[in-house]
């Protein structure tokens, strides 16, 4: 029995939040929905930490939906890329639930967790559809259960705004879906399948077609809206600020993440580097558009009242970093850019929690709210430190070992590394610039009079920001696990060209 | 006539108009699509853009207002960006038509690859004659588990926006919505009583029928829901859902998604991989069948309770807000 549903892991993968999602949803006994999610987020974290170990020497698993041998029927396709994804997501998962029975319960009201919880592990469930995948077309229908389960968990943001921000994020997220599926569309008719490792041998025969090209430009795009890649991210900002505070950690630290996986899974794999950056000015344009990114989005983090709102134009930035590493071309780049990923969900996913923290206490996270919270909220605060000094690049935290690869990418690159460097460089001085604004004001001001009185979180909120504090400066320290998993799934993409 | 409509739909100002506009634009299309021998993909279509979308977009239409707000109207600020998008989109789609294979041509690579297998060997491994429903419930599967599931998604949406009303508040539109409702239209009354037995059984056939015909669990569950909320306009919101309650309703979604995804689950548990229906018989043949008919009947369960729960929410706060403005 046990061995049978071993062997059934990566469907369990997905099926176990997705089976839970309707449970969560019918069973309105208090507190029974957050148990059942956070019980199925560690099997699920638990599942994906096997997957991770099964496929760590370079195997493939592959696992046929429904008994049909690919391309006939759906393939599930485990290898070291997107195993890694999947460790990050379920934990992420993980630590946002546990951080969710609070912090929940002092957002939504008690009639309405229930929706919330199933559209949460729907959401969950979504991701880890597409991360795991190799059926092109079912990562379409997972992005779209992703997707909306999303729009539904912002819309439960507590400031009327979410509802506007929801709406502009769904229309957005529509269009670069839309995209996708022309795409995937145009694909099919050109070679007459949808399994991604059918389509990588077929596709060089009808390389030269104007169908294929507008295929490919067509789901970089709509990847790129997904991903909020400078200019497509004008809903992020929004999305993030208005959305319930656990919604917020989630979201941020996973899902333009499985944006970009979509993108690298479709340009290397499916299309081929060689297509990709030869044919196509891929290269130029990621690079220009990242460069644009780090620049504007940290400029307009510096500018910001809300403290959601400066960390969302500093996801912006920072998701440039991530494509700065893949426009490299090298593995080293694609290796940093993988490993960024990894290290920016945990610092962004410990700021956001600390901020969940104090919007617990404060009822929000404007500037002017945070005077004094140094004395008020030490251990909140301090957390809030450590992960502002990730997003800087401070040695002994992540963000300083995914940005030191970076550079070490970068140096390998003559000219256009050089740039990049000083791009860097400038990133990280505004990165300064906003988190000190923000350390400022939390340490150097006294709090006003009503708001001296208010009290540290409660433990039930300060245990899942600490653990990933505490993550920002274990994988700091201690980085043969990220970095040797990084540079696997970055050789795996490079070579299943 | 489908650019025409399509043009006239963005040139009109009436959202009423424009609903019904939607509503031929999908019944041409379903036409179209039944001229291209796609009879599954146009009942679809029938069924949902031309049956049950301009419903729900008339729902909307009650909550808010019927033409756009004058400011919209009165802003000819040119929207250029939007524009240049549009047509850049565009031109690409026409870029990329330009080596599509011809229409029909049998050498095309969507016929000579995958498809063939679909077409020669569908019958042999499945034993249904329609080959859409086996690729859909069998071959791809997991796709549909997936769609049904979006599906899902949606409720939860509409739910979480709309619903919660309190149970207090219930009665009085029980009691708005008698008046308001069309129940005293005798003509009305008599021919809703003749159609919605036989939408109900054509619902019903549609359903189980769809192994050999055109049609399945997406169409059926639309058709099913669309009898109730017929029966809604003409006796009143409160005598439908005393037939069937928004609470019912949620378990039934919950029934239709937790039975098509069991289906997969017992194909594990018997040592198969999952949704393979082979071992759900005696033979993999007979549990194939066994296994479509299942997770077809979850998705036509699905869908229907889905598509009234969402209507039953619009409607109920039509109720509220149309209240509230005559108490005012």
């Amino acid at each position: 029995m046990m061995n049978l549903l071993l062997d059934d892991l990566p469907a369990l993968q997905v099926m176990l939040p997705l089976l839970c999602a309707p449970l969560c949803f019918i069973l309105r006994i208090k507190g029974l929905p957050w148990l059942i999610a956070f019980v199925t987020s560690i099997l699920t974290f638990a599942v994906s930490f096997m997957l991770f170990n099964q496929v760590a020497d370079g195997d493939i698993l592959s696992y046929a939906m429904g008994g049909w041998a690919p391309p006939w029927g759906i393939e599930y396709r485990v290898d070291r890329l997107n195993s890694f994804f999947m460790l990050l997501i379920s934990g992420i998962g993980v630590v946002a639930l546990l951080f969710a029975r609070k912090s929940v319960d002092s957002e939504i009201i008690a009639c309405k967790q229930s929706i919330f919880y199933s559209a949460f592990m729907l959401c969950l469930a979504g991701l880890l559809g597409i991360l795991i995948t190799g059926d092109a077309f079912n990562v379409f229908v997972f992005l779209e259960i992703s997707a909306l389960s999303s729009y539904v968990l912002i819309s439960f943001g507590q400031d009327r705004r979410a509802l506007t921000a929801t709406f502009q994020y769904l229309i957005m997220g529509t269009i670069g879906a839309t995209m996708i599926l022309i795409g995937l569309g145009f694909m099919y008719m050109m070679t007459g399948t949808l399994n991604m490792a059918d389509l990588a041998t077929r596709l060089p025969e009808v390389m030269n077609t104007n169908t294929i090209r507008t295929a490919f430009a067509f789901i970089v795009i709509g990847a790129s809206i997904k991903l909020a890649l400078f200019p497509l991210h004008i809903w992020l900002p929004n999305a993030y600020s208005y959305a319930p505070s656990v919604v917020t950690v989630f979201l941020a630290a996973t899902s333009t993440k499985v944006a970009l996986y979509v993108l690298l899974r479709f340009v290397f794999t499916v299309f081929g580097a060689e297509f990709a950056f030869g044919e196509m000015p891929l290269q130029h344009i990621l690079m220009f558009m990242a460069v644009l990114a780090v620049l504007t989005g940290s400029l307009c983090a510096v500018f910001q009242t809300n403290i959601k709102h400066v960390l969302a134009y500093s996801s912006i930035g920072q998701i440039g970093y991530m494509v700065i590493g893949v426009a490299l071309l090298t593995t080293t780049g694609l290796a940093a850019g993988i490993l960024h990923v990894f290290n920016h969900a945990i610092m962004k996913a410990c700021l956001f929690l600390a901020i969940g923290c104090v919007y617990y206490r404060h009822g929000s996270a404007r500037i002017e709210d945070f005077k004094g919270i140094g004395k008020t909220m030490p251990w909140t605060m301090a957390a809030f430190v450590i992960g502002g000094l990730g997003l800087i690049g401070m040695p002994l935290t992540v963000g300083f070992i995914s940005k030191w690869y970076l550079v070490i990418a970068a140096m390998e690159q003559g000219a256009i590394g050089a740039v990049t460097i000083s791009i860097i460089l400038i990133g990280s001085l505004l990165a300064v610039a906003y988190v000190w604004r923000i350390v400022e004001v939390a340490y150097f001001n006294e709090p006003t009079k009503e708001k001296a009185k208010i009290k540290e979180a409660p433990l039930a909120l300060l245990i899942p920001t600490w653990i990933m504090a505490l993550a920002t400066i274990y994988f700091g320290i201690k980085t043969d696990f990220s970095v040797i998993a990084a540079t696997n799934a970055a050789t795996t993409l490079m070579g299943a060209k | 006539m489908l650019v025409v409509t399509a043009l006239a739909t963005v040139f009109v100002r009436d959202l009423f108009a424009v609903i019904m506009l939607f509503g031929i634009y999908s019944l041409l299309s379903a036409g179209f699509f039944l001229n291209l021998n796609a009879p599954d993909v146009s009942l679809t279509e029938a069924a949902i853009g031309a049956g049950i979308s301009p419903i729900l977009m008339l729902g909307t239409l009650a909550l808010t207002r019927k033409s756009l707000a004058p400011s919209a109207i009165k802003s000819k600020k040119k929207a250029w960006l939007p524009i240049i998008v549009v047509t850049l989109t565009g031109a690409a789609l026409i870029y990329a038509t330009l080596d599509v294979p011809h229409f029909g041509d049998p050498s095309g690579p969507a016929h000579n690859h995958v498809a063939p297998r679909y077409i020669k060997e569908s019958y042999k491994e499945i034993h249904i004659p329609n080959i859409v429903t086996s690729v859909l419930a069998s071959y791809r599967g997991f796709d549909t588990l997936g769609e049904t599931f979006v599906i899902f998604a949606a409720a939860l949406g509409v739910l979480a926006l709309l619903g919660a009303i309190k149970q207090g508040d219930a009665d009085d539109y029980r009691q708005f919505s008698d008046t308001a409702s069309l129940r005293r239209h005798n003509i009305l009354h008599v021919i809703s009583k003749i159609l919605i037995p036989i939408i109900l059984l054509f619902g019903l056939y549609v359903q189980f029928h769809g192994d050999y015909s055109p049609g399945g669990g997406f169409q059926a569950g639309v058709i099913f829901a669309v009898a109730f909320i017929l029966y809604a306009l003409i006796y009143s919101l409160s005598a439908a859902q005393k037939i069937i309650s928004p609470l019912f309703l949620q378990i039934t979604m919950v029934i239709g998604v937790l039975l098509y995804a069991g289906t997969g689950v017992a194909s594990l548990l018997n040592g198969a991989n999952y949704l393979d229906y082979s071992v759900l018989g005696q033979d993999a043949l007979k549990g194939q069948h066994n296994g479509i008919i299942l997770v077809e009947l979850g998705v036509g369960i699905t869908v229907a309770s889905v598509m009234l729960s969402i209507f039953y929410t619009f409607a109920a706060r039509a109720l509220h807000t149309n209240e509230t403005s005559e108490a005012k």
